[in-house]
């Protein structure tokens, strides 16, 4: 007579609930341990006790391992450790600024903050007075109007490293790269230099956008061409099979092929510029009030709306309005991150 | 029967290698549009120096190694005499960017290396979308952030260090204020810095083959020996590019540095001191008040900064072929 026995499935690799139980009473010593060190040394603050209790457990679980198995894998213990480490630390930042700006932007938030502008306020007026449409506006229209420049030169130059492959793509791709390295302050005094100060004689919106393409132009060219260069080789050979010239197969199979990461390219060159303040304070002006014509006048903008009311204000409505912004623009590049990972379905986000 | 049939032999069409009309048309349009960054890069050199030369024509080479910046005026409001110089700030811009580079890199390396080959399912999505997006803050965003929110510890640390190494001359201080130093705008750039030279890190660790990796851990490599002997090599390239490319962005940072440090016209070695500057933060708080003549004088300031971008985003281009290859 046999007997089957159907062996369970096994999975050696698991992590076994006893191996959980050590590593967390291996960190309850740790945190014991260095509340202890903390006490008796005197460092203080949190991260005192996040440094001490960082190294406790690391040494602790160096030592763990030592024992359990053998130097190779005790030092693999502590690099893991440390990587651990530099995440949090990455970390900590950016939770400490999207709090800071949703904690003490919200008092600067009212209704009528989206329909009026600041032309007849200062900013250190109450702060349910007046309002950021102009900065609003301006910003959308001086972000549209770099778009316009900068994306047709941004995928042109996307096509030329990707489609046409020519002698220069080389030098074309490290001066995009330079050309990202500009500072933006730099981009503003071109601006000044080339087109204000010879040509306009007046600052303007038209400024504006002119000294935001050129930060936004190397952003969208480096986003499309990756984008372009995951588009498989097959298709571009048979767009060009079926009889297709180099023209049809580009505009007829890749572009559309690649429609998702084009659209991302735009997004992720508006998040990159929608805060941009330097150059802006350098051409754009800046108004108070509503101002819809980019060829002439001063156009106000978010970033000038928070830089002045920082730097010229000092009360505490003029802060909290200056938050109230800052959280306004956090919430554009928030629902632009959103935005790019919903249209190209891509985790852009 | 054979009957004699007219057999035609049609002209063999015409081979030829030379691409359409409306293909040379689409080349055409695309080389220009290509050449749009050479173009644009040309004009910012052109127009910054047609405005600044006759400024450092002038001062020559102590334009980049005094520290004066100043317009005399007579009582008719005419220029009488100037002097400008921005070695102070040269020397700001380098402390602060290499503070960046020092503190920000090892963190970013780490955090790559943490996302890359110890994160996983939803938590590594959501690091890695909030990296991301860090990269997308504005500098405003950051430098009011610092100023209000990190300075306190920030100065914290300082005093720390200044009382355990207070021997060495970096961190000693002509005077006991540890606000708005240069160490702190540096640790404000290296928080900017960190999430850009983060993301660029992981995604050259991601391309690191598959088939190598398998292989370390076949020959029973740890992580750690997986890592140093396959990850490394092989990113080593693209992580120095990432470097140079956050230090290209710390050297040219304007609103955070002008937000967090207090700029002061004095070369200054001491980090931990509150005083310092960088070339960008002086254009942006000189312009206000500058005549057209010191708007000249920023002009070739700002000729200069981007002279000096350029050349650090040269050298990682170089460092990336040299050494790496691979990658990124």
């Amino acid at each position: 007579m046999t007997m089957t026995v159907e062996p369970l499935p096994q999975k050696p690799w698991e992590v076994t609930s006893r191996q959980r139980a050590s590593t967390a009473s291996l960190l309850a010593i740790a945190a014991l341990l260095s509340w202890l060190l903390i006490t008796v040394t005197g460092l203080n603050g949190k991260l005192g006790y996040l440094s001490a209790f960082f190294v406790t457990a690391a040494t602790l679980i160096f030592i763990q391992q030592f024992r359990l198995r053998n130097l190779a894998a005790a030092k693999d213990s502590l690099l893991s450790s440390f990587a651990l480490l530099g995440m949090v630390i990455t970390v900590i930042p950016i939770v400490s600024i999207v709090a800071t700006v949703i904690v003490k932007g919200y008092k600067g938030i009212h209704f009528g903050l989206f329909f009026n502008d600041m032309s007849l306020n200062s900013v250190n007026d109450p702060i349910n007075q007046g309002g950021l449409l102009h900065a609003l506006l301006g910003t959308i229209i001086m972000v549209g109007g770099a778009l316009i420049i900068s994306f047709p030169i941004g995928v042109l130059t996307a096509l030329y490293l990707t489609e046409i492959q020519g002698r220069l793509s080389r030098p074309i791709k490290f001066l995009v790269q330079a050309m990202s390295g500009v500072p933006s302050i730099v981009a503003g005094l071109f601006i000044l230099s080339s087109l204000v100060y010879p040509v306009t004689k007046s600052l303007s919106g038209m400024m504006g956008s002119f000294a935001l393409s050129i930060l936004m132009i190397p952003t969208i060219a480096r986003t499309a061409e990756e984008m372009l260069r995951l588009i498989p080789n097959e298709l571009r050979e048979a767009g060009v099979a079926l009889g297709g010239t180099q023209w049809r197969t580009v505009a007829g199979v890749v572009l559309p092929a690649a429609k998702s990461g084009l659209v991302t390219a735009v997004i992720l060159g508006m998040a990159r510029i929608i805060g941009e303040t330097a150059p802006l304070l350098l051409v754009s002006g800046g108004g108070d009030s509503v101002n819809l014509n980019p060829t002439s006048g001063p156009m106000g903008s978010l970033p000038y709306y928070i830089w002045k009311s920082f730097l010229t204000g000092g009360t505490e409505e003029a802060f909290a309005r200056a938050w109230g912004g800052l959280l306004v623009l956090l919430a554009f590049i928030f629902i632009l991150f959103g935005a790019a990972r919903l249209i190209s379905g891509r985790k852009v986000m | 029967m054979l009957t004699a049939t007219e057999i035609v032999i049609p002209a063999p069409r015409e081979l030829t290698t030379k691409p359409r009309r409306s293909d040379q048309i689409f080349r055409g349009v695309v080389t220009i549009g290509g050449m749009a960054s050479l173009v644009i890069l040309g004009l910012i050199a052109l127009f910054l120096s047609l405005k600044g030369i006759h400024i450092l024509r002038e001062e020559k080479f102590s334009f980049i190694t005094t520290s004066k910046w100043e317009v005399i005026t007579d009582e008719t409001g005419s220029i009488a005499g100037s002097s400008f110089g921005i070695g102070a700030m040269l020397v700001g811009t380098f402390l602060c960017a290499l503070i960046a580079i020092i503190v920000g890199v090892p963190i970013a390396v780490l955090s790559a290396l943490y996302l890359t080959f110890y994160a996983k399912g939803a938590a590594k999505k959501f690091l890695v979308s909030l990296v991301d997006l860090m990269a997308a803050f504005p500098s405003l965003l950051y430098g009011f952030w610092g100023f209000f929110i990190f300075m306190a510890s920030a100065e914290y640390w300082a005093k720390l260090l200044n009382k355990y190494f207070g021997f060495i001359p970096f961190f000693d201080v002509p005077a006991p204020i540890f606000e708005r130093s240069p160490f702190i705008a540096g640790l404000v750039l290296a928080i900017m810095i960190i999430p850009i030279v983060t993301s660029i890190s992981r995604e050259v660790f991601d391309q690191t083959p598959l088939d190598r990796i398998q292989a370390a851990y076949a020959l029973g490599a740890s992580k750690l020996a997986m890592i140093r002997a396959v990850v490394i090599p092989y990113g080593r390239g693209g992580v120095i590019g990432g470097a140079m490319l956050g230090l290209g962005r710390a050297m040219g940072e304007t609103v955070a540095v002008y937000t967090v440090l207090n700029v002061v016209y004095q070369i200054n070695w001491q980090v931990l001191f509150g005083a310092g500057g960088n070339v960008a933060s002086l254009i942006l708080l000189k312009f206000g008040e500058a005549g057209p003549y010191e708007v000249d004088a920023l002009m070739a300031a700002g000729l200069i900064l981007f002279v000096l971008t350029l050349f650090v985003n040269a050298a990682a281009d170089l460092l990336i072929t040299r050494f790496g290859g691979k990658g990124r």
